[in-house]
């Protein structure tokens, strides 16, 4: 068996905040091919966001990763110096953000941010530097790169903004590109335009894609495969098609039919019960979704749940699936 | 109603308790403030000497265990004088900070809710204002005024009066916009109520954190005058004329007459300023950092 | 262009509402002027009638500020009756002095305060952090008189390092040919390091004194806005994509940092202008606060006329400047 592209094993991260600790991530595991796109789904606070930033070591001060092995082709991330991670970061993986508008610095032009970026990974005369920028900007088709090079984010709008985001993200060509809710905020036709754009660049590029949404549709369309999150843990992950068609985790079915495209009317649309537990309890539940489960049952209180085989490469973590 | 203002104040009462618990310098600020207040309340019973009798025998002592703090050119006792000092300037600090208070959020509440020309002629007088330096204004206006207590009060009052006008026109004027005061209009209540019942409670926040802020200039801006010889005058004591007159005496060694109440107004002054952070901290969770 | 252009011409009201002001305190302050002059026990009732003529004080208000209007158009602030000079002239001869107070304090706190308030944000609660927090509320918790006061004592009296505190420059020494009439500046023009010296250490204790004073809200405003900037999404952008921890610090936090920071330099800049009545009081120096305050004490106004329209009118230059410089920083401040 090869090399995946990037694995997680046991990623947990606490944040210390003045109201006690928040156990966010507990136990994450998950793998990525290279060419693969995986979407990473959940409800806001499910930590779908803080593991993404845990890959790419850029956490905020209150964060501490307690354990997790995170590889990037074999080599362990978490063991590199800060230096030789820096590099690694925006050269070989690479994060775009939502709000694309406040992601970019308001003074400083669009084209320098894009050469910051260059410049630090490939280092090079300041027109081979310019040339590079440019690039970057026909690879995201911005119209008139030369131009829009000198404008302030102020100045573009928020689709072009995302695709200067992307565009720095990607000159230097990483192999992963891990997208942070890229199309929030977003009109819906700009939406389609970025994410087709996406795809594309992750194909010709052979990227592997980690993309990171609070809306199933828009996983569906574009992921080969699908992580869903429930307050930190890892609750269900299958092929896109397996999934809808088969969800075993009961948060899983809970969600599929809180989405009106999913369900084949109006009526049968179902809201999920309750919400995400206080994950600053110390006496989290070993399922944290027990509390919220129409299924559940005496062993959900058993220690020691872990994601289990469920089918090909289909693996969930209930002791009572569907 | 009653009991959501109750829940509200409990609310309160546990975070300050919290706040207090969890940063020292908080708790600094008020167990200073404490001390201020009491010598402020007491100063006039605990002086050991009589801060104004003139004893020519014992002129210029150093500090011993009779005369904590020395004694002056007149042989009176520095540490009555600076005692018994705290009360006046603590009267001048909140006498001019209570009425620039009130005085500032009322016409800022009134120009940022009705708008229009007088609100555009008042902001430029406000302008005008900010534009002289404050202490010179104030210097100038109690030589205006006359030479008393009252006027620096007055004075001092005055040159902090645009900070609060500015601050209640800026908060009325993003309020008088919204929803609950809409609702307020459509059902019928008069400006002066809306003003008065919707709005004034809502910008006492903000007012409350300048004021507390504000009570540590107010006591420097008198001082300073009365460093000047304008304002209060000797033999009253005073914190700012006990440092001028001590001046006097650092050529020939004696620190002591100007250093102790030079260190009395410091204290009264970094007690404000901690405290201003404290109630900062308190009443405004969000400009926690 | 259009912009400067505007904001100058949006300068006029103020400067106008500054004038009046001027006007109106003056003529409020106690004692006749015309009184004060003819202080002369030989002078009868037509004397004094004869002085108020002509200064013009028997002509009603808006004339008198009509006058006033056309002599300040024509560059003259009147005539300091303690001296008897000019007052253009005298506050010519004493502004260099308290300009070069002035910006020499500025400088100080400048460098003491923004390396001061970076490192405090880039470690927020370290011990730099609590360094920071406590001299900033020190600084702003000291009276100006009572520092100065003190620096003298423990550098003068106790150890005797600092010269006598009284002026810009031992007596003894000449002043260096006339160029800006500061006079470092004019000392280093003449290549005469002996003055520079001797000008540097005159002007140290003073200048501290300023500093102090400044480097509170210069601190305290500049950690601020760097814990905004550093805590903002685009900072989170730049680590994500690799750039070098300087260069996060210094081109996108410290340059985004720089707006609120600019701002308050505009205002501890005025700060330290009203400041400078009690700075020059205690350390004797020959500039135009001290000068306007004996003019006060003597109830000799037009020279404290024309203290408080030059501070002013400073005050206006130093925040035109602010917003212009804030323009150059920030593109968007081109569009409002």
């Amino acid at each position: 068996m090869s090399v995946p592209l990037l694995s997680v094993r046991d990623l947990t991260v606490d944040f210390a905040t003045r109201d006690g600790t928040v156990h966010v991530l507990d136990g994450v595991n998950f793998e990525l091919a290279a060419g693969e796109t995986l979407g990473i789904v959940g409800e806001s606070g499910s930590g779908k966001s803080v593991t993404a930033f845990a890959i790419m070591g850029i956490l905020d001060h209150a964060a501490r990763v307690l354990s997790g092995d995170i590889r990037f082709e074999g080599r362990d991330v978490r063991a590199m110096y800060p230096r030789e991670r820096d590099l690694w970061r925006g050269k070989e993986a690479s994060i775009i953000f939502q709000n694309p508008r406040t992601a970019l610095n308001p003074i400083r032009s669009v084209g320098r941010q894009i050469a910051d970026v260059v410049s630090r990974h490939t280092p090079g005369s300041s027109s081979e530097i310019r040339e590079s920028v440019l690039g970057a900007m026909r690879q995201v088709r911005i119209p008139d790169p030369e131009r829009r090079m000198s404008s302030y984010p102020f100045e573009l709008s928020g689709g072009l903004c995302q695709r200067i985001g992307i565009a720095a993200a990607l000159a230097c060509h990483p192999r992963l590109l891990i997208a942070d809710e890229p199309t929030t905020g977003l009109d819906v036709t700009t939406q389609a335009v970025i994410m087709d754009m996406i795809r594309d660049i992750a194909r010709q590029g052979n990227l592997g894609t980690v993309l990171i949404t609070h809306d199933l549709a828009l996983a569906s369309e574009y992921c080969d495969r699908i992580l869903v999150m429930h307050a930190g843990h890892v609750v269900e992950t299958a092929p896109v098609k397996d999934l809808f068609a088969n969800p075993r985790h009961p948060y899983t079915y809970g969600l599929l039919n809180s989405v009106p495209s999913m369900v084949d009317s109006v009526h049968d649309l179902r809201a999920i019960p309750g919400s995400l537990p206080d994950l600053r309890r110390a006496d989290l539940p070993p399922c944290r979704f027990a509390e919220r489960c129409p299924r559940r049952i005496p062993a959900c209180d058993a220690p020691g749940l872990t994601l289990k085989e469920a089918g090909p490469s289909h693996a969930v973590a209930c002791r009572n699936p569907l | 109603m009653a009991s959501a203002r109750m829940m509200l104040l409990r609310e309160r009462v546990t975070v300050f308790r919290y706040v207090l618990a969890a940063n020292g310098l908080h708790r600094l600020a008020f167990g200073l403030f404490a001390v201020l207040m009491f010598a402020t309340v007491f100063g006039p019973f605990l002086a050991p000497h009589d801060p104004l009798a003139t004893n020519a025998a014992d002129a210029l002592m150093s500090p011993s265990s009779r005369y904590w703090f020395g004694t002056d050119q007149l042989g009176r006792d520095v540490f009555s004088r600076v005692l018994i000092a705290t009360r006046l300037d603590m009267f001048i600090a909140f006498g001019a900070v209570t009425i620039s208070c009130v005085l500032g959020s009322l016409i800022g509440a009134v120009l940022g809710y009705f708008g229009g020309t007088m609100d555009r002629i008042a902001s430029r007088l406000t302008d005008v204002l900010m534009a002289f330096p404050l202490f010179v204004l104030a210097m100038a206006m109690v030589a205006a005024l006359g030479n008393t207590v009252m006027n620096v009060i007055y004075a001092t009052a005055i040159i902090n009066l645009p900070f609060y006008i500015r601050l209640a026109r800026a908060e009325v004027s993003v309020r008088r916009g919204m929803g609950y005061v809409e609702a307020a209009r459509v059902g019928g209540s008069g400006h002066l109520r809306i003003l008065l019942v919707f709005l004034l409670p809502n910008i006492a926040t903000p007012v409350v954190i300048q004021a507390s802020v504000n009570l540590g200039w107010a006591i420097l801006n008198a001082a300073g005058l009365s460093f000047l010889g304008m304002g209060v005058r000797p033999p009253t004591p005073e914190w700012g004329i006990l440092v001028a007159e001590g001046a006097r005496y650092i050529a020939s060694g004696q620190w002591w007459i100007f250093l102790f109440p030079g260190l009395a107004l410091m204290l009264a002054v970094f007690t404000f300023n901690l405290l201003g952070d404290a109630v900062r901290d308190i009443l405004d969770p969000r400009a926690r950092t | 262009m259009t912009r400067i252009t505007w904001r100058l011409l949006s300068a006029i009201p103020t400067l106008f509402g500054v004038i009046l002001v001027t006007f109106l305190i003056t003529r409020v302050l106690p004692g006749d002027p015309a009184v004060f002059f003819a202080s002369n026990p030989s002078m009868s009732a037509e004397d004094v009638e004869r002085v108020r003529v002509s200064l013009g004080l028997d002509k009603s208000l808006l004339e008198q500020f009509w006058i006033y209007l056309g002599a300040l158009w024509q560059g003259d602030l009147g005539k300091s009756i303690a001296t008897g000079q000019p007052v253009t002239t005298e506050m010519m001869n004493r502004l260099p002095a308290s300009v070069e107070l002035t910006l020499f304090a500025f400088v100080l706190a400048i460098v003491i305060a923004i390396p001061l308030g970076i490192m405090a944000a880039l470690r927020p609660g370290s011990w730099i952090d609590q360094t920071c927090r406590i001299v900033a509320t020190l600084g702003v918790s000291m009276p100006t008189f009572v520092t100065g006061l003190l620096l003298i004592y423990i550098f003068y009296y106790l150890l005797g390092v600092a010269p006598e505190p009284t002026g810009r420059l031992d007596p003894f020494l000449f002043k260096p040919p006339h160029v800006t009439g500061m006079i470092i500046p004019d000392a280093l023009f003449a290549g005469d390091l002996s003055t520079v010296w001797a000008a540097l250490r005159q002007i140290l204790l003073p200048g501290i004194t300023m500093a102090l004073f400044a480097l509170a809200p210069l601190a305290r405003m500049t950690r601020a806005a760097m814990l905004g900037t550093l805590s903002a999404e685009f900072v989170r952008t730049a680590r994500a994509n690799g750039l070098s921890r300087r260069k996060i610090v210094m081109s996108y936090a410290f340059r985004n940092a720089m707006l609120p920071v600019v701002t308050t330099l505009g205002m501890t800049f005025s700060y330290m202008l009203g400041a400078n009545v009690l700075v020059e009081k205690v350390f004797a120096w020959p500039g135009i606060g001290g000068f306007a305050l004996d003019s006060l004490i003597s109830l000799d106004y037009a020279p404290l006329q024309a203290f408080m329209l030059i501070m002013a009118g400073i005050f206006l230059v130093v925040n035109l400047m602010t917003d212009l410089l804030a323009g150059l920083v920030d593109p968007r401040a081109g569009l409002n």
